[in-house]
């Protein structure tokens, strides 16, 4: 499929004396706009209201999202990679606004179909393209460093929900001045239809600005003092490149794939039921010591620590390898979540310091992922890769909350869980988070069978000098 | 436009000024900053009791 001339990669390539770092907040213009995602528990009220429904069919419209994020970037991540970032960003940034501005249309004239079909089905093919879009860009520009670059922009995925969940109380607030944003108030449908096309116009802007400035590395540029023989010297690290077909019949694809799959299974474990959890670990018969609005402050914290894990736990992975730094995050991981079921009901410092640390591995699991592809696979078809990996997320982005939500529905009835409740569920995780543990530890080096002829470089070339992916 | 063309093109140097790097650096930095503000106020309910 052609782009536009305008969008095409043939027309980014950056000049010699380009400044590298444009890239990282064209990269982060994007990430910040989808990572609203996380945020929709906002409005969701309002939508339970407003449509007469249920939390659960409202729930749907964040999981057809999710699902569509994982299957769009699978599908299209080879289209992303030929035709570079500004073609992907701007085709991201289409979707995500248009998928913002249809569901307000179905809000506003009560079509709960029309917000499946908007935010659920072309916000989330926004969300696909859009999240693996910088990604390979940013390997090529930072190859001293991908794991910085690479953390640098998925942590403006985790920032999103930050700046979406002010922003968004604040302008329903002036949508419906009766809402004030306190618990136990909500907002009229109208306020929320409003909200979406006030964001979908936003973020179309702020997406594009991002589409606009971003460059691709001439094939030969290298950053000054960079020698890639260093970066070939540490083991699992490959100069050779895999095409992303041929990439996902080698066991590592899918060792990192069970990796990437335990790591956010286990996550979502506490991300889902962090307000009421807290309350349940600390609840005395009817009453919890822990406050809802104490609670609320988990979920902030917890979100401080999502974001703050991907970018210090993926740059530390460029000093200390990828391989060791998910022994990290599964390994210590698994060990704080014992801690957390056995002795995290002891004092409140306790559970917030075991979750938040679980989290920001959650997070750097994200990050450090494209550069830990980069490494087995090389920089040829890394966003298509990437992409296809992305499948994992959609996978535990259904598991997690069947498993935690499944135990915890056979425990009893919420507001009259305890702690103990929850031991099935955070031990299933540590089940969990030690196969991830043994699939890393397989991981070895892709077979010399897989790579690409020598001449085969990033698609960079590819695309200037006849495609070679689409004579494959 | 040629290949080879493209890449005579290639081999002119540019600058890119400082002033558009530290705006666009802005552009995301002070919208991050405003929901790391909001939600650090958030979180403080933790500790404040």
């Amino acid at each position: 499929m052609a782009v536009p001339s305008f969008l095409a990669r043939e027309r980014i390539i950056a000049r010699p004396g380009f400044n590298r770092w444009l890239i990282p907040p064209a990269a982060l213009a994007v990430h910040l706009c989808i990572g609203q995602a996380y945020a929709t528990s906002v409005y969701k009220a309002a939508l339970v209201s407003h449509f007469d429904s249920s939390l659960t069919a409202i729930g749907i419209i964040f999981s057809i999202a999710i699902v569509m994020l994982g299957l769009s970037a699978a599908v299209f991540g080879t289209w992303v990679d030929r035709n570079g970032p500004r073609a992907a960003m701007f085709t991201a940034a289409c979707f995500w606004s248009a998928g913002f501005l249809v569901g307000a249309l179905g809000i506003s004239t009560e079509q709960l179909w029309l917000v499946y079909l908007g935010y659920g089905v072309l916000g989330g093919i926004g969300l696909g393209i859009g999240y693996i879009s910088p990604v390979s860009t940013l390997i090529k520009w930072f190859p001293d460093r991908p794991g910085l670059a690479t953390g640098m922009a998925i942590m403006g995925f985790g920032g999103g929900a930050l700046i979406a969940s002010p922003l968004s109380r604040q302008l329903m607030n002036w949508y419906d001045p009766t809402y004030d944003g306190t618990i136990g108030t909500t907002p009229t449908g109208a306020a929320v239809a409003q909200l979406f096309v006030t964001l979908g116009i936003v973020y179309l802007a702020f997406m594009m600005f991002g589409a606009f400035i971003i460059r691709v590395p001439a094939p030969d540029w290298r950053p000054d003092g960079f020698d890639p023989s260093t970066v070939k010297a540490k083991s699992l690290v490959t100069t050779e490149n895999v095409s992303a077909n041929n990439a996902i019949k080698t066991p590592q694809f899918w060792l990192l794939w069970t990796v990437l799959f335990c790591n956010v299974t286990a996550g979502i474990g506490i991300l889902e039921q962090a307000a009421p959890m807290i309350q349940d670990f600390f609840r005395n018969g009817e009453t919890s010591a822990v406050a809802a609005a104490t609670a609320a402050g988990f979920v902030g914290l917890l979100s401080l620590f999502n974001m703050g894990g991907r970018f210090v736990w993926s740059s530390t992975s460029d000093y200390i390898g990828r391989k060791p730094i998910y022994m990290v995050y599964l390994g210590v991981g698994l060990v704080l979540y014992v801690l957390l079921a056995t002795v995290g009901s002891t004092a409140t410092w306790v559970f917030v310091i075991l979750a938040a640390i679980i989290i920001s591995f959650y997070g750097g699991g994200f990050a450090t992922v494209p550069a830990y592809l980069r490494d087995l696979f090389g920089t040829y078809q890394v966003g298509a890769i990437h992409g296809r990996l992305l499948t994992a997320w959609a996978a535990a982005g259904i598991a997690g909350p069947l498993i935690i939500n499944g135990v915890l529905d056979a425990r009893g009835t919420p507001g009259q869980l305890t702690a103990g409740d929850y031991r099935p569920a955070l031990f299933i995780m540590v089940g969990l988070l030690a196969v991830g543990f043994v699939a890393n530890l397989l991981i070895k080096p892709v077979a010399e069978k897989w790579f690409e002829p020598k001449d085969t470089d990033a698609p960079t070339t590819a695309s200037t000098t006849g495609d070679r992916s689409l004579s494959r | 436009m040629s290949t080879s063309q493209r890449t005579g093109d290639q081999q002119a140097t540019t600058h890119t000024p400082t002033g558009l790097v530290a705006f666009a650096w802005a552009l995301v930095g002070v919208p991050l900053a405003y929901g790391l503000y909001n939600t650090v106020k958030a979180a403080s309910a933790l500790f404040g009791g």
